[in-house]
């Protein structure tokens, strides 16, 4: 035996558990069986099956939950809509009331939260002690923050109504937090599916969301399956899905929601990069490394999984990340001395472990440290790749557990190239005590959190959220409230095209040239003939596949002709569309004074052509001469909107617990591929236009299919306005076919489309090529001359992605 | 000291390694802020790391009316640190447990000296113009001689923070290795580098590196009387450079946080600090030491509740 003789000697670490008890009595209180939380009361029908919780850490049967059916999802959904009407009609104030009691009453619980969670999920206790039940309740109580001010600061917005909502079992605490707390705090109520693994703190929640006095069917809480999901995302009336997991189920579920009318917003994979400079203060960066792939044994989205170290310090760097790692303890989650509990589930460890092999077998250097391991468990060492290269599977791929890789670089251009040279988006940290570095190359990783000298820091009052593959919709800050409101004038979508069972997109798009249309009287008179072509790179192009489309009048005459465009022309356009931020300086770079100033002069051209367009809308359109008017007039003022926008959007300071800065930056969503409304040929085309040019995107316009003289003499106002070549293209043709290939295009980063409903199935559906953004009409009317509905917010949102960028501070 | 630990013979002035010091201070709060939490020892683990830490206080008064009455008392709970009865109880009876020194101002050397005489238990003695070290170099080496004269075999040196300040490396250097040179073979040397007094971490880390260069046994925080004294910040900032030091040169410094830590708690953070950053031999009297007096008592106190499963009064526990 030991005697403390000998640990005097020895000086060694030794067990230090947190109880159980409590929460062994918590799910003895409920027989260890738990059914689904609905209308604030247990239900479990008879005749239900369940599903055993397992400690990860043990292998000991936590509980049995309910496995939810079909008949449960719609009485879970049921209960929220009923809910619904009253709690949307709550003010602000009250609703902020009970998300503060909410708050108060998870502190109050806090330690039977933390241990809890900790048995359910093998994380350590140090971690749900002192990370995910703090933030659980620091969300609570930053969005009673909003609750109590929607009214004012978000008058032109209401709720979206009932929000089915599926986390994953990494953080399944903080993820229901960033879940349910801005939902309700919008007057939005909820179903909530907790992830299979980890099921028990959600229904704890429950019960203390019901001691807080929160009323019946603002909170339901079912526990399922995978297919208890699908009856969600797919029930009809639910009005919007909220998810966080991996790109695969996100990719399922954009496809289930396509084309319904439901937001979506989603919280992806990841493969973020800590990029080590030489001028880093290398110790903290190894002790950010731990933060970034050993907190919750590396079971993160944002994780910081692929090390980047300048090469000149690699080494250095390495020894002392080793050394580091042989000081790691592995072991019993609810053990206060220890770093990295348990893996949530023997399958995730076999996945684990697999890459760990496939690391070596592409010729990677695989290091664990000499450190015990218990003897049972699902427990893996802190794992480090060296000597791979970016093309190894290891390192593009997500592993979702401890699993590190590592490359070097010789330069910040390269460093940022390689931190880009991955599908994701989701986070990144830059280590160096070079500020002009530092922020540099914050501002060039494509991610929606960079670190500085920092790693998997977080806070209510920052949204989290990924570019690219990582998915889109923040969750937190004020920019996390965009997911759970409408706009005040608009209705859900309610769109009237159902896809069919075997709904093909192979048919949709499909377009065979056009031919001669005929004798045109208007054309006649030996006029000199004007066909415009294409506007790509700043310059006109005949079409590619060298087909020209018949422009007919109200009454079938031909008014003209333009391009046929195929999939190359969308290609060329989108290259040119890259090329435009290739640039020097990219039109991204650029500041919004110069953008603002190019706008102006696009309004000033516009509008020295006035009567000309006016002609042109009446004769495509036969609408009035003073409709026509009215359309050129307010497109101009629309010009002179987001002139004044250029510079005035490009984001806020985040009032984080972070002592330093956290800048949310709007940054542009890079190239956007924009498919105009048939409706107002040309306010149609300068409304999706200015927008997205003004806050740095670039843009591949397909005008009005009907109607496209209007975008076609556009050109040479973009031609006598200096907007350099590429930042807007535009193609003319048939508006699904183009389109089609815009949104399977995998380096077009977001689609908007305001064609049909069926269209705007098909781009939702197809958006999932690369998770792109999308932005649809699903065929419903919009006032474009509208303000409200045709300029603004609304626009200026899904012109941009924000970026949080955390600078600590302090010497 | 009686310590296996060879002595450093410090190296010469690396300017190219100093000036390339590089701490953040947001990180190095951020790691101190959690590793607390990270490293806790409970029950005879615990128990253990307290009685360590026992050994490794320099038990310390440094004031003004510091008198031979005050100083032998002092030194007669050196020698007793810990009630003999728990000392049974806890098993270690026969360990000879005692603090690492005692530390006392140079007038009060004799006196610790005599009081101490056969205990083993070495003197150390402040010096150089403690706490201030404004007083001109001659008198500050003078009171070094006069120390060891007078039987200290540790000296505790204060830096002149204008050095530091003013970025003067080669005059810090010169300096501490005076020192040094003057300590001799007769008495281990602590460098206090009075970080309350530097202006950033980075300066801390500059000033320890130079410090070790000139051969310094030991680094130490703070004299006690800055407004600031030892903080895990600043501490973690020198272990590192401790352990940079030892990676380059193969020399092992030992480590003195003083002033300010009061309870066992805080002991337990620091020896996670040392165990973590640097390895279990800096958790020892020869390369670990903790400046402090009102310690010993919490000490005492949280292990008697280790032993009865009673919270201890604070006078049923023998004053120092």
């Amino acid at each position: 035996m030991t005697t403390l003789l000998d640990l005097f000697k020895s000086m060694d670490y030794g067990p230090a558990p947190e109880s159980p008890a409590a929460v062994n009595a918590w799910l003895d209180d409920h027989k260890r069986k738990f059914g689904l939380f609905i209308n604030n009361q247990w239900v479990a029908p008879k005749g239900g099956k369940y599903y055993t919780s397992y400690n990860p850490a043990t292998g000991e049967a936590l509980a049995d939950t309910f496995q939810a059916g079909q008949k449960d999802v719609d009485a879970a959904v049921a209960a929220a809509r009923a809910a619904f009407g009253a709690w949307s009609r709550v003010p602000g104030p009250a609703r902020a009331r009970h998300l503060y009691a909410i708050a108060r009453n998870i502190q109050k619980h806090s330690r039977l939260l933390a241990v809890l969670e900790s048995m359910d999920n093998g994380k350590p206790i140090r971690e749900s002690r002192d990370v995910d039940v703090p933030l659980l309740a620091r969300h609570f109580f930053y969005y009673a923050g909003w609750a109590q001010l929607m009214e004012t600061e978000l008058a032109d917005y209401q709720p979206v109504g009932v929000i089915g909502q599926i986390i994953p079992w990494n953080f399944p605490l903080m993820m229901l937090a960033w879940k349910i707390a801005p939902a309700i705090a919008m007057g939005n109520t909820v179903v909530l599916k907790p992830a299979s693994y980890t099921r028990l703190s959600a229904l704890l929640f429950a019960e203390i969301v019901a001691e807080a006095g929160l009323p019946e069917g603002v909170v339901n809480i079912i526990t399922g399956s995978s297919s208890a999901g699908s009856m969600i995302v797919t029930h009809p009336d639910v009005d919007k899905i909220a998810f966080t997991g991996s790109t695969d189920v996100g990719r399922t579920l954009r496809r289930q929601t396509a084309g319904s009318g439901k937001k979506i917003s989603l919280e992806l994979g990841g493969k973020s990069p800590v990029v080590v400079f030489e001028d880093a203060d290398l110790d903290a960066a190894v002790e950010g490394v731990v933060d970034a792939i050993w907190f919750n044994q590396g079971q993160v989205c944002c994780a910081g999984s692929r090390l980047l170290v300048q090469e000149n310090v690699a080494e250095k760097f390495l020894r002392k990340l080793k050394r580091r790692m042989g000081k790691m303890r592995v072991g019993d989650p609810l053990d206060k001395c220890i770093d990295m509990g348990a893996l949530v589930d023997q399958s995730q460890w076999d996945t684990v472990d697999y890459w760990t092999k496939m690391g070596a077998k592409e010729g990677g250097e695989v290091f664990q440290p000499d450190i015990p391991l218990p003897a049972k468990g699902q427990f893996y060492k802190p794992t480090l790749i060296t000597g791979l290269d970016p093309a190894a599977a290891t390192v593009q791929e997500e592993i979702f557990g401890p699993v590190l890789v590592s490359l070097t670089f010789r330069s910040p251009e390269e460093a940022i190239a390689l931190a880009n040279n991955t599908r994701y988006g989701l986070a990144a940290s830059v280590w160096s005590d070079n500020i002009n570095l530092a922020l540099d190359v914050a501002s060039k990783v494509k991610a929606g959190a960079v670190w500085v000298n920092g790693h998997n820091i977080f806070d209510a009052a920052a949204g989290f959220g990924g570019y690219r593959e990582s998915g889109f919709g923040r969750e937190g800050g004020r920019e996390g409230l965009f997911e759970y409101v409408r706009p005040a004038w608009m209705p859900r979508p309610r769109p009237d095209f159902v896809p069919p069972a075997d709904a093909d997109a192979g048919k949709w798009g499909e377009h065979i040239p056009a031919r001669p249309a005929g004798p045109s009287a208007a054309r006649a008179g030996g006029r000199v003939d004007r066909t415009p072509k294409m506007y790509i790179g700043g310059k006109q192009v005949r079409p590619d596949g060298a087909y020209t489309l018949a422009v007919l009048d109200t009454g079938g005459q031909v008014l003209g002709q333009v391009g046929d465009g195929n999939r190359k022309d969308i290609r060329d356009a989108v290259e040119a569309a890259h090329a435009a931020h290739l640039a020097k300086p990219g039109w991204a770079m650029r500041h919004g004074y110069n953008r603002s100033q190019i706008l102006y002069f696009i309004a000033e051209n516009l509008d020295a052509r006035n009567a000309e367009f006016v002609k042109r809308i009446v004769e495509m359109t036969g609408c009035t001469k003073k409709s026509a008017q009215a359309e050129v007039d307010t497109s101009v003022e629309r010009l002179f909107t987001y002139a004044a926008w250029a510079d005035k959007y490009g984001g806020t300071i985040q009032e984080t617990t972070l002592r330093g800065i956290t800048v949310a930056v709007n940054e542009p969503m890079g190239v956007i591929g924009i498919a105009c409304p048939d409706e107002y040929p040309l306010l149609g085309f300068v409304s999706l236009m200015a927008p997205a040019i003004a806050r740095g995107n670039t843009v591949v316009m397909i005008p009005s299919q009907r109607f496209p003289l209007s975008a076609t003499d556009f050109y040479q106002v973009l031609d006598t306005s200096d907007v350099p070549g590429g930042v807007v293209n535009i193609v003319t043709g048939d508006r699904d076919h183009l389109t089609k290939t815009l949104v399977q295009h995998e380096d077009v980063d977001a689609v908007w489309y305001f064609g049909s409903a069926e269209g705007s199935y098909h781009v939702e559906d197809e958006s999932t090529a690369n998770m792109k953004r999308t932005w649809v009409g699903y065929g419903l009317p919009r006032d474009w001359m509208d303000r409200e509905q045709g300029e603004g917010h609304e626009f200026l949102h899904e012109a941009t992605q924000v970026k949080n960028i955390w600078v600590p501070t302090g010497e | 000291m009686q310590s296996p630990t060879p002595r450093n013979p410090g190296t010469p002035l690396d300017l190219d390694w100093v000036l390339a010091a590089h701490v953040n201070k947001s990180a190095v709060e951020r790691r101190t802020a959690t590793l607390p939490g990270r490293r806790t020892v409970k029950k005879d683990w615990q128990a253990a790391w307290l009685l360590r830490a026992v050994t490794c206080m320099d038990l310390t008064t440094l004031s003004g009316d510091d008198t031979p009455g005050r100083v032998k008392r002092l030194c007669a709970k050196a020698r007793q640190p810990i009630r003999p009865d728990m000392l049974e109880r806890l098993g270690v009876k026969d360990e000879k447990i005692t603090v690492g020194a005692v530390c006392v101002y140079p007038s009060r050397v004799k006196d610790a000296v005599e009081a101490l005489k056969g205990t083993g238990i070495p003197v150390a003695s402040v010096a150089t113009g403690f706490p201030a070290g404004q007083t001109p170099l001659p008198q500050r080496i003078a009171e070094i001689e006069q120390a060891i004269e007078a039987g200290a075999r540790e000296i505790d040196v204060v830096i002149s923070r204008s050095h530091v300040l003013t970025g003067d490396w080669k005059s810090l250097y010169n300096e501490i290795k005076q020192f040094r040179q003057t300590c001799g073979e007769a008495a281990h040397m602590k460098t206090i580098l009075a970080t309350g007094d530097l202006a950033t971490l980075k300066q801390v880390q500059q000033a320890s590196l130079v410090a070790m260069m000139a051969g310094s046994d030991f680094i130490k925080t703070s004299t006690g009387k800055e407004a600031v004294n030892a903080t895990l910040e600043v501490s973690l900032v020198m272990v590192r450079a401790i352990r940079e030091y030892f990676e380059r040169t193969g020399h092992k410094i030992g480590f003195k946080p003083a002033g300010g830590i009061n309870s066992a708690k805080q002991a337990l953070a620091w020896q996670a600090l040392m165990k973590e950053e640097l390895g279990d031999e800096w958790l020892m009297p020869d390369l670990f030491r903790i400046g402090a007096s009102s310690l010993l008592t919490d000490l005492e106190r949280q292990l008697y509740h280790y032993i009865t499963g009673h919270y201890a009064a604070k006078h049923h526990m023998p004053m120092g």
